[in-house]
C-alpha cells in the first residue's frame, strides 16, 4: 500500500505537531512538519501532499482570537492552493487550534452572503480545561470517522464552544449531516450537560466536516489517545491497544489505499 | 484593583486618547561612581539606594579593589558585581562558611552546601562506581542524569517568590518561562517535556481587614499565580504534570512560587564549552526596561514599599516568543551551530555572558543589543532581565547558517561580541569603553563572610489526642483542610497531556478525579520507558524540627515515586530551600539542620541530589510591626524512572473483594500532623525517618509492583491511614472495611487516633487480589506489613472493629474533599 504524504503545518505557537506527526506515522503515513513560512514562500509545496493537517497549539499566541491570524494567512495567501487541494480528492484535518483555524478561514463551513455561519468561542466555564470526553459519531459521510460509532478522547482548550450565527444555521448544518462528532454522556441518546459537554457547544458539537466529508475539524485530540496507556483508566483495565484516536488517522491512510 | 498601588486611577466609561508618551532616545554619557572616596556610611547608602543590596564588607572589598586599580568604577561595573555577587546568583550564604551550633556541639563549614548536599551525591556516585547514572550535577543550569541509550534528562526547579508577591500573574508567568530556559540552557540544550509547580499561599479565606498595606489578598495572588503558570505552560506546549499547594498564614506577605521543568537531552549533547573567537550571540526576545534589578531585589526583604520601589523588577513574559526560540534552538543544536548555550535569567546579559565567559573572557558592544524601545542606558541593557533570551557561543563559520535558520522562523539573533582569551569582561557602547572587569575578581573577589547558625529544639511537649467514640467528622475536617483538599480546579486548567506522553495523570480513578501520588510520562514517543515526577514538602514539621522535616520531605517525594512504580535505585532529587532572613543565626540554624538531614537521608536511600536552588529573605515587613517570616519551606522534587510504563499502578481501589494491606510501621508521631491542625493541638513527636528500613520497604514495594502483585498503591501522608483509605475508596468508587488492630505499630501507638491519623513516614496502603496475597506477603517478609481488611462493593468506608471509629459514605467523604477549592470562575 502506498503511504500517503501528510503535511503537518507548523506556525509560531503550534505545539502538537510532533505527536500528530507520530500518530500519522503510526497509522502508516509519511508525515512532514513544515513551517508556515515555507508554505508562504512556496505555496506549490502543498501539491506534494495527500493530507493537510493543522495540529493543536496557540498559533500566533491566539492573538485577536483563537486561530484568527493563521486563518487570515491561509485565506489571503493560500486560498487558491487550498481550493485546488480540496478539489483533488485529498483530505484536510484540523485538530483543536487547527479546527479553530479551518473554521475561521472558511475552509470547513463556507460563509454565505451575510458572513460566517459558525465559530468557536470561549468555553462556558470561562477557562481553559483539560478533561476526557465521550464522543459519538452523529452522521455518516466523514472519511476520518468511517466505521466508528464512539470515541473517548481528551479536550484541552479555552475557546472550544461551537456556536452558529443563528438557530437556522445550526439547523442547516445539522440536517446536512455536517455536525459529525458530538459530546455525549453515558447515554448517547441524551443531551450532554457539563462536563460531558465541556464547553457549552451548541448541539453538543465537538467536530464538523465540510460538504464533501473530506475536511474535518474537531476540538478533541485524537493524537493523545493512540496507545492504551493514554487512556485515563488503563490501570483499571479500560481502553485498548491501539487507542481510539489512532483509528481517525488510520481512516485517513486507508482512504488512499483503495 | 485598588489594592494595587500601580493602579493610580480608575475611570468608568470610555477612555479618551489624548496623547502618547513616547520614550526619549538615550544620549550616551559614561557614568563613574566616586567609590574610592566613600566611607562606610556612604557605601551602605549607595548599596541600598542604588538597589545593589550588597553588604558593607562587600562594598568595602569593591572600594579597596578600585583603590588598588587607581580609578573609580563605572556604573555598569558596579552593577555587574552586584548582580554576580547577589544572593540569587552566587548563593553566598549557603555556599559560604558557616559556624553551626546545636545541643550536640558545633561544626564549622567552609562551604555548607558542598559539605552536606553535594557531598551526599559524591558519596552515592562513589558507591555506585561504574553504575553511576549521574551525568552532570550542581554544575550546569539543571541537573542531568541518564535516561536511556539515547537520552539523558535534565531537571530544575526555581522559585519566583518576590515578583509573584508584587504581580502574581506576571511573576508566576515568567517564573515558569524562566525555569523552562534552564534545561534549554543545559548542555547544548534539552527539549522541555514536563513542568511542575508548587505554590504556598496564605489561606484564601483570610479576612480582608487582616491584610497589611502593600499586600495583595491571598485569593487574588492564588488566582493570578495559577493563571500565570497556566498561560505560559499551556502556550509552550509543555504538560504540567505534578504539583502541590500548601497554605499557611505566614505566607501572607510572601507567597512561594516554585516552578520546575524537565528536559530531554541527547546523550552526545550533554556538555558545552565556548571557544576563543566564538561570537556572543543573543537570540530570542528583545531587551527592554522590564526586570531591572530582579536578581538583587529578590535577595532583599519585601516591604509595603516594594511595589513602588521594585515594580520594574518584575519581567514581562511572552510564551510564544519562547516557543519559537525553543523550536529554532533545538534545530540549531542538532545541526551543531554553536559551542555553548545559557539562559538570560537573573542578572540578564551580565550573568549570562559573565558566567559563560568565566574561564575565557568576553568583549560585548552593548549598543548592538536589539531593544524593544529607545531610551535604555548601556547599564540597563546589560542588567535587564527581559524574558525569552538565550546567549550562544557561535563559531564565526557557523554564524551565517544560524542567522538564516533563525530568520526563517522569525526569531531574532544578533552577534553582540566575542569570547576572547583575556580573562577580562570588556563592555563598550558606541565605541566607548564603559566597563573592564577582571573575570577573576568578578567570580572570586567576593569576601567570604563567616555566618553564625544556631539550632535549639523547642521544648518537647506531649500531644494527647482526645478520646472520641467516632472520628468520622475529624476525617472529614482533614479531607477538607486546604493542604489535603482536591486541587482539581488548578489541575484542569493545565494541559497535562500535550506531547502525548501521559501515562499516569495527576487525576486518576473511576471518575478521573482522584489524587495521584505522582505523574508518569513517556518522554520518547514510541518507547515504553517512563519518567516519574513527584514532590514532598511539609512546612508544619519544620516548626518542631527542621531535620525531620527535611527527612520527611525526602521520604515523601521518594515514596510518591515508588507508589506508582518507579525504581527506587533510579530516583534523583532536587532541593529548593525557601527560608526567612538567614542573617538571624537561629533562622540559618534551621536551614543547616535541614541540609544535614538531606545529606544523611539521601546517602541512606541512594537518591542523589542533582541540582537545587535557595531563596532567602522571604519575609514581609508591614509598615507597623515586626517582619513576618515564612515557615522553613524545603521542597524536595523527585525524578524517577520506570523501565516499562505498563507496570505502573494508580491509587484508586479497583475491585471489591480485594485485600487491603498496610506496609510500614506506624508510630506515635502526631506532631505537626493535620490531625493536630484540625483539632487545634500543638506539640507531639514529629515524624522521623528510619532510612535503613525505608530503603528496604521501597525496594520490596518496587518488587511487588514489578511482579504485578499490586492493584492499587497509595502513600500515607497528611492525615495518615484514614485519609489514604478514604482517597483510595472515593477514587475507585468503592468502599472498604479495615481493622485498626491489625496496623503494624510501635507499642506507644495504640491510641486509635494515632493509628488513624499519625503521619509516620515510609508507609503505603496497597490493594492486592486474594490470589496474590501469599506472593505479596512473601515479598514483605521481615518487614512491617499486615492485611487490614478488604475493598467492598458497598460504597462506605468503615475503619475499626468491632466498633467502627470511622463510618461514612464514600460520596460524603469525597464531597468534603472536593468542596473547599471547587472554585467556579478562573
Amino acid at each position: 500500500m502506498a503511504r500517503p504524504r501528510v503535511l503537518i503545518l507548523r506556525a509560531p505557537g503550534t505545539n502538537c505537531d510532533v505527536e500528530t506527526a507520530y500518530a500519522f506515522e503510526l497509522a502508516g503515513a509519511v508525515a512532514q512538519r513544515l513551517h508556515i513560512n515555507r508554505l508562504l514562500e512556496n505555496p506549490g509545496l502543498l501539491a506534494d501532499f495527500q493530507v493537510f493537517c493543522i495540529p493543536g497549539g496557540f498559533s500566533f499566541g491566539d492573538d485577536v482570537a483563537a486561530g484568527r491570524i493563521l486563518a487570515s494567512l491561509l485565506q489571503h495567501h493560500l486560498a487558491a492552493e487550498l481550493a485546488e487541494f480540496k478539489s483533488r480528492d485529498k483530505l484536510i484535518l484540523g485538530i483543536c487550534n487547527g479546527f479553530q483555524v479551518l473554521l475561521k478561514a472558511g475552509v470547513l463551513v463556507e460563509p454565505d452572503a451575510h458572513g460566517p455561519l459558525a465559530t468557536l468561542t470561549w468555553n462556558d466555564s470561562g477557562r481553559y480545561e483539560d478533561r476526557w470526553v465521550r464522543l459519538r459519531v452523529a452522521a455518516p459521510g466523514c472519511v476520518f470517522l468511517r466505521g466508528l460509532e464512539s470515541l473517548y478522547l481528551p479536550v484541552a482548550h479555552a475557546e472550544g464552544k461551537f456556536v452558529t450565527r443563528d438557530p437556522a444555521a445550526l439547523g442547516y448544518l445539522e440536517s446536512a449531516g455536517r455536525l459529525v462528532l458530538r459530546y455525549c454522556g453515558p447515554d448517547p441518546g441524551q443531551p450532554a450537560p457539563y462536563p460531558d459537554n465541556p464547553n457549552g457547544s451548541w448541539a453538543d458539537t465537538a467536530g464538523v466536516c465540510d460538504a464533501t466529508g473530506r475536511v474535518l475539524g474537531l476540538m478533541p485530540h485524537p493524537e493523545r489517545h493512540v496507545h492504551r496507556t493514554h487512556h485515563p483508566r488503563w490501570t483499571r483495565g479500560e481502553g485498548s491497544e491501539p487507542g481510539d484516536g489512532l483509528l481517525v488517522f488510520r481512516n485517513a491512510v486507508e482512504y488512499f489505499a483503495g | 484593583v485598588l489594592a494595587n498601588d500601580a493602579v493610580e486611577q480608575v475611570i468608568r466609561g470610555p477612555l479618551p486618547f489624548r496623547r502618547l508618551e513616547l520614550g526619549q532616545p538615550y544620549v550616551f554619557e559614561r557614568v563613574t561612581v566616586p567609590l574610592r572616596a566613600m566611607d562606610a556610611a556612604a557605601l551602605e547608602r549607595l548599596s541600598r539606594q542604588g538597589q545593589l543590596y550588597l553588604s558593607l564588607a562587600e562594598m568595602l572589598a569593591i572600594r579597596d579593589y578600585y583603590r588598588q586599580l587607581g580609578r573609580d568604577p563605572t556604573d555598569v561595573e558596579l552593577e555587574t558585581l552586584a548582580q554576580t555577587w547577589s544572593e540569587h546568583c552566587s548563593h553566598k550564604t549557603l555556599a559560604g562558611p558557616i559556624l553551626y551550633r546545636d545541643p550536640a556541639g558545633q561544626r564549622q563549614f567552609e562551604n555548607m552546601l558542598r559539605e552536606t548536599i553535594f557531598a551526599a551525591t559524591e558519596e552515592i556516585r562513589r558507591r555506585l562506581g561504574p553504575d553511576d547514572w549521574c551525568v552532570s550535577v550542581f554544575r550546569d543550569n539543571a541537573g542531568v542524569v541518564r535516561f536511556d541509550d539515547q537520552y539523558h534528562v535534565a531537571f530544575k526547579v526555581e522559585t519566583h517568590n518576590h515578583p509573584s508577591a508584587l504581580e502574581p500573574y506576571g511573576g508566576a508567568n515568567t517564573g515558569l518561562g524562566g525555569v523552562i530556559r534552564d534545561p534549554l540552557g543545559t548542555g547544548l540544550g534539552a527539549k522541555p517535556v514536563a513542568n511542575t509547580d508548587v505554590f504556598c499561599f496564605a489561606p484564601p479565606d483570610t479576612p480582608a481587614d487582616a491584610i497589611p498595606p502593600g499586600v495583595l489578598h491571598p485569593r487574588r495572588i492564588m488566582r493570578g499565580v495559577v493563571a500565570g503558570v497556566r498561560d505560559y505552560g499551556n502556550r509552550m506546549g509543555i504538560p504540567t504534570v505534578n504539583g502541590a499547594l500548601y497554605f499557611d498564614p505566614r505566607y501572607l506577605g510572601n507567597p512561594l512560587v516554585y516552578c520546575g521543568n524537565v528536559g530531554l537531552l541527547p546523550c552526545d549533547k550533554a556538555h558545552k564549552e565556548p571557544r576563543p573567537g566564538d561570537l556572543v550571540v543573543v537570540v530570542g526576545g528583545r531587551t527592554g526596561r522590564d526586570g531591572i534589578h530582579g536578581a538583587t531585589f529578590s535577595s532583599a526583604e519585601l516591604t509595603h514599599q516594594s511595589e513602588t520601589v521594585s515594580g520594574g523588577a518584575v519581567q514581562i513574559g511572552n510564551a510564544i516568543t519562547e516557543k519559537m526560540l525553543v523550536d529554532v534552538l533545538l534545530e540549531a543544536r542538532d545541526r551543531g551551530l554553536y559551542h555553548a548555550i545559557t539562559d538570560c535569567g537573573a542578572g540578564g546579559l551580565s550573568s549570562a555572558v559573565g558566567e559563560m565567559g568565566q574561564h575565557l573572557g568576553a568583549e560585548v558592544a552593548l549598543d548592538l543589543v536589539p531593544l524593544k524601545y529607545e531610551g535604555l542606558s548601556y547599564t540597563e541593557i546589560w542588567i535587564s532581565e527581559a524574558q525569552e533570551r538565550m546567549v550562544l557561543a557561535v563559531p564565526p563559520e557557523k554564524w551565517p547558517e544560524l542567522q538564516a535558520l533563525c530568520a526563517s522562523e522569525g526569531v531574532e539573533a544578533t552577534a553582540i561580541g566575542t569570547f576572547v582569551p583575556t580573562g577580562r569582561l570588556v563592555l563598550t557602547y558606541q565605541g566607548h569603553q564603559v566597563g573592564d572587569l577582571a573575570m577573576e575578581f568578578l567570580h572570586h573577589g567576593r569576601p567570604r563572610i563567616l555566618r553564625q547558625a544556631v539550632f535549639f529544639p523547642p521544648p518537647a511537649e506531649p500531644l494527647v489526642p482526645p478520646d472520641r467514640g467516632d472520628y468520622t467528622e475529624v476525617l472529614k475536617a482533614i479531607l477538607g483542610s486546604l493542604n489535603v483538599a482536591s486541587k482539581e480546579w488548578v489541575i484542569r486548567q493545565y494541559d497535562h497531556e500535550v506531547q502525548a506522553g501521559s501515562v499516569v495523570k495527576p487525576l486518576v480513578g473511576v471518575a478521573n478525579d482522584g489524587p495521584s501520588d505522582a505523574a508518569v510520562l513517556r518522554p520518547v514517543l514510541g518507547s515504553c520507558r517512563g519518567l516519574v515526577l513527584a514532590c514532598g514538602m511539609n512546612p508544619r514539621y519544620g516548626d518542631l524540627d527542621p531535620y525531620w522535616m527535611a527527612a520527611s520531605a525526602i521520604d515523601e517525594a521518594v515514596r510518591n515515586c515508588v507508589a506508582v512504580g518507579a525504581d527506587p535505585k533510579r530516583i534523583a532529587l532536587l532541593d529548593n530551600f525557601c527560608w526567612g532572613n538567614t542573617d538571624r543565626p537561629e533562622t540559618l540554624g534551621t536551614l543547616v539542620r535541614a541540609a544535614l538531614a538531606c545529606h544523611d537521608v539521601a546517602i541512606e536511600l541512594g537518591t542523589p541530589f542533582i541540582s537545587g536552588k535557595d531563596s532567602l529573605n522571604n519575609e514581609f515587613r508591614p509598615p507597623d510591626g515586626p517582619p513576618i517570616a515564612i515557615p522553613p519551606s524545603l521542597l524536595i522534587s523527585a525524578l524517577g524512572q520506570v523501565a516499562d510504563v505498563h507496570r505502573c499502578v494508580t491509587m484508586d481501589f479497583k475491585q471489591a473483594g480485594n485485600l487491603v494491606y498496610l506496609v510500614g510501621l506506624t508510630r506515635n508521631e502526631m506532631g505537626g500532623s493535620h490531625f493536630a491542625l484540625v483539632e487545634g493541638l500543638s506539640g507531639g513527636q514529629v515524624p522521623k525517618v528510619d532510612a535503613g528500613l525505608a530503603r528496604q520497604v521501597f525496594a520490596a514495594m518496587h518488587e511487588a509492583i514489578q511482579s504485578g502483585l499490586v492493584r492499587a498503591c497509595h502513600d500515607l501522608s497528611e492525615g495518615g491511614l484514614a485519609v489514604a483509605a478514604a482517597e483510595m475508596a472515593f477514587a475507585g468508587g468503592l468502599g472498604a472495611r479495615l481493622d485498626l488492630q491489625q496496623v503494624p505499630a510501635e507499642p506507644d501507638a495504640r491510641h486509635p487516633a494515632v493509628r488513624l491519623f499519625s503521619e509516620s513516614n515510609t508507609r503505603f496502603l496497597c490493594e492486592v487480589a486474594p490470589a496474590q496475597a501469599a506472593a505479596f506477603e512473601a515479598v514483605f517478609r521481615g518487614l512491617p506489613c499486615a492485611c487490614l481488611g478488604q475493598v467492598t462493593e458497598t460504597p462506605w468506608l468503615e475503619i475499626g472493629t468491632p466498633r467502627p471509629l470511622v463510618h461514612a459514605e464514600v460520596a460524603a467523604l469525597k464531597e468534603a474533599w472536593q468542596r473547599p477549592l471547587r472554585w467556579q470562575a478562573t
